[in-house]
């Protein structure tokens, strides 16, 4: 009714996704340790609210948001506090972590707490809440979520997007969100639509998950505007300009926001988060997790404590087979690989994804034949083989100012159909902390 | 009747070339703009790299600057002592003092010593390891050794070491500040040659977790402040900074009893113990 349910470009990668998609979610047992880095999210790091040798509650706030773009973190596990020092972030630095060690036997239900219900609360209330409860975009970007449900007055919006695509491959993470916890999603939905003053939802869900769709569609309430849209399979749908475009056949502009076009885009999984800290007043402090791939013993979807080790995370998966070779986080188009096993799991971080020595062998590089494969791939319609060899000579004040590469959101679509093998969406990357570093926006 | 056509557009075009060609003559008569003809005799003096080292965008710039006096023949640090000589006997003016500065790395942390956390398989460059979660080495602060600042130097005074550590020439740095800002650690700083006390590390941990990514790792333990005189090396965020305002206070005193020989006393050349097999495996 709206759009053409893709949008044009894209890839289409194999999916994978069978290793995990019927494995239904388990609780894992808490580990010795938890590690909560204080900078979790895009934005200010929170300030922690605990020391040293202090106990701490599941659920307690233990730091608070440390500005307007930021959040709350709290103690996903009952312990000690052991210190707050320097840690291993999975971004590769060492950042101010808040450190617990785990009570043994701790319970996993956190303790009973005053929740006020949120049909009486206003916009304002409702949002310090969600600012309180720690909740960012669960799918990958980890944006503080209340930034995002506080448009500027002057910007009109009609339309909140569930995401429910998940076009990385291997993922489950939302799948098994919408199959297992559908009516969570909805009272997500409705107290979203309360706070954005919308009278119109749209779930946006691959076809390649028809067991979601049909549940889905099942529960909707009556009394709410929710429609579940099947999409295309595509890659990577799941990004949001791409996603407003299949389903609202909407543009959003260069530089531009979602609600630029009177849209707010929320994945299923922070959607699902919202109504539990409405529900049963639990902060964000586990999420769920899909921990996959031919390097893992046993494939797994989990709940997991945030802050959980990635090493532990692993090891409840029956650990690594003899040929694991390479760890990534995320999904394996955009996800980083990560080689230290003591980092933690994040707010955002939506998958493991373990490969072996055979999938993770890196190809040799050869010259760029101008096949121009890229181009016909990259969503954003940019002109990859070009940007690429300015990348090589690095050359990224001309990459920046000339050749859009604010645009390109390192989906990784190019460096898949190069037959050349050229990184080129590792050398945009490179190219974009570069230019950050040196204090320009992109 | 073509040859009166042929007589027709020499006679024109040579009217019309003729017409241009007093034009311009005049106008070079009257907008000429005077430059003093020993900017271009100095420039040729000079290397003519352009590498800036000396604060000017160029050679020309800086010949300028001799020719009006707000520069010194020292100042280039490309030039040996016998060229800027020549230069300033050329001007007329004093060579100035030169006030050599060369790269120092601030890690020491060799592929014998470092510990790696994983592999790094991509693109060879430090920038792109650095950008998948911080590159393979262990130590976050630490040198990625894939020689982005080699390639960078125009002077060809940076080899890595079989160690995977770029170690610098000092009779063939000119402190240009190229692989300054290439380095994606920021492990490069120019300094005056004699500052010679160095602190070889900028990890920020402390006690055992740093040594346990990198032997010679700066635990923050504080000795070389206690033994050194008072003032000169600061102990902050767990890592010892030597206070060069306060140089000549330095001596072997701070080095002798670092546990980890992560502050060292430098003379000529860093890593001293690699240098010989640098030669062999120079890239």
């Amino acid at each position: 009714m709206f759009g053409k349910e893709f949008f044009r470009h894209g890839v289409h990668p194999p999916e994978a996704k069978d290793l995990t998609a019927d494995v239904p979610i388990r609780r894992v047992p808490f580990p010795d340790q938890i590690v909560l880095p204080l900078r979790q999210h895009i934005g200010a790091p929170s300030r922690a609210l605990v020391r040293k040798g202090d106990r701490v509650e599941r659920g307690d706030k233990i730091a608070e948001a440390g500005g307007f773009v930021s959040v709350a973190i709290h103690a996903s596990a009952s312990g000690t506090v052991k210190d707050v020092e320097k840690r291993a972030h999975p971004d590769g630095s060492y950042v101010d972590s808040i450190v617990i060690d785990v009570e043994a036997h701790s319970a996993q239900v956190p303790r009973p707490r005053v929740i006020p219900h949120w049909e009486g609360l206003d916009k304002k209330e409702l949002l310090r809440a969600i600012q309180d409860g720690g909740l960012v975009g669960m799918g990958g970007a980890a944006f503080p979520a209340h930034v995002k449900l506080s448009p500027p007055p002057d910007q009109k919006i009609d339309t909140l997007l569930l995401n429910g695509c998940e076009c990385e491959p291997y993922l489950t993470t939302d799948h098994r969100t919408m199959v297992e916890y559908p009516e969570r999603c909805h009272i997500g939905t409705r107290i979203l639509m309360k706070v954005l003053g919308v009278k119109k939802a749209v779930v946006g869900i691959e076809r390649n998950k028809p067991d979601a769709i049909k549940i889905m569609r099942e529960t909707v309430p009556d009394d709410l505007d929710i429609e579940v849209l099947p999409l295309t399979v595509k890659y990577p749908q799941g990004a949001e300009k791409m996603l407003i475009k299949a389903v609202m056949d909407r543009e959003v502009p260069e530089g531009g926001l979602p609600m630029n076009v009177g849209v707010v885009v929320m994945n299923v999984a922070s959607v699902a988060t919202v109504a539990e800290i409405f529900e049963t007043g639990q902060p964000l402090i586990e999420r769920i997790l899909t921990v996959t791939g031919s390097g893992i013993k046993k494939p797994r979807n989990l709940i997991v404590p945030i802050g959980m080790k990635v090493g532990d995370v692993i090891d409840a998966c029956g650990g690594f087979t003899d040929d694991a070779c390479k760890v990534i986080m995320g999904g394996p188009m955009m996800g980083p690989a990560q080689g230290n096993m003591e980092t933690p799991i994040l707010k955002g971080t939506s998958g493991v994804v373990v490969l072996n020595e055979e999938e993770a062998h890196p190809q040799a590089t050869y010259p760029c034949i101008k096949c121009g494969h890229c181009l016909d791939a990259c969503p954003v319609f940019l002109d990859p083989q070009h940007l690429g060899s300015l990348g090589l000579n690095m050359e990224y004040m001309e990459m920046y100012d000339k050749n859009h590469l604010s645009t390109c959101m390192l989906c990784g679509c190019c460096s898949y159909v190069c037959p050349s093998h050229i990184p080129l969406s590792h050398l945009f990357g490179v190219a974009k902390s570069a230019l950050r570093s040196e204090g320009v926006r992109v | 009747m073509s040859g009166s056509a042929l007589l027709v557009s020499a006679l024109s075009l040579g009217g019309v070339c003729t017409a241009f060609g007093i034009f311009i003559a005049a106008a070079n008569r009257k907008l000429k703009v005077w430059e003093d003809p020993r900017i271009d005799q100095t420039e040729e003096l000079l290397p003519g790299t352009n590498c800036g080292a000396c604060g000017t965008p160029g050679c020309h710039a800086f010949a300028e600057g001799l020719v009006a006096g707000e520069q010194e023949p020292a100042g280039c640090t490309v030039m040996g002592p016998d060229d800027i000589v020549d230069v300033a006997a050329f001007l007329g003016v004093d060579a100035g003092e030169s006030n050599k500065r060369i790269a120092r790395l601030l890690c020491a942390g060799g592929s014998d010593v470092a510990i790696q956390k994983s592999t790094y398989e991509g693109h060879r460059s430090c920038q792109a390891a650095a950008a998948v979660s911080g590159g393979g080495k262990g130590c976050n602060w630490g040198c990625l050794g894939l020689a982005d600042c080699a390639v960078s130097c125009d002077f060809d005074a940076i080899h890595m070491s079989a160690n995977g550590l770029p170690i610098v020439a000092p009779d063939l740095c000119t402190a240009c500040n190229d692989c300054v800002e290439v380095c994606p650690k920021d492990l490069f700083v120019l300094m005056p040659v004699e500052q010679e006390l160095i602190v070889q590390c900028k990890s920020l941990l402390e006690g055992n977790p740093a040594q346990d990514l990198c032997d010679v790792a700066c635990t923050g333990c504080g000795i070389c402040a206690k033994d050194a005189e008072d003032g000169l090396i600061d102990m902050i965020d767990g890592l010892a900074v030597v206070n060069y305002d306060k140089n000549e206070l330095a001596s072997l005193a701070a080095i002798e009893r670092c546990p980890t020989k992560a502050i060292v006393w430098v003379e000529g050349e860093q890593f001293p113990e690699h240098q010989k097999s640098s030669r062999s495996f120079a890239v």
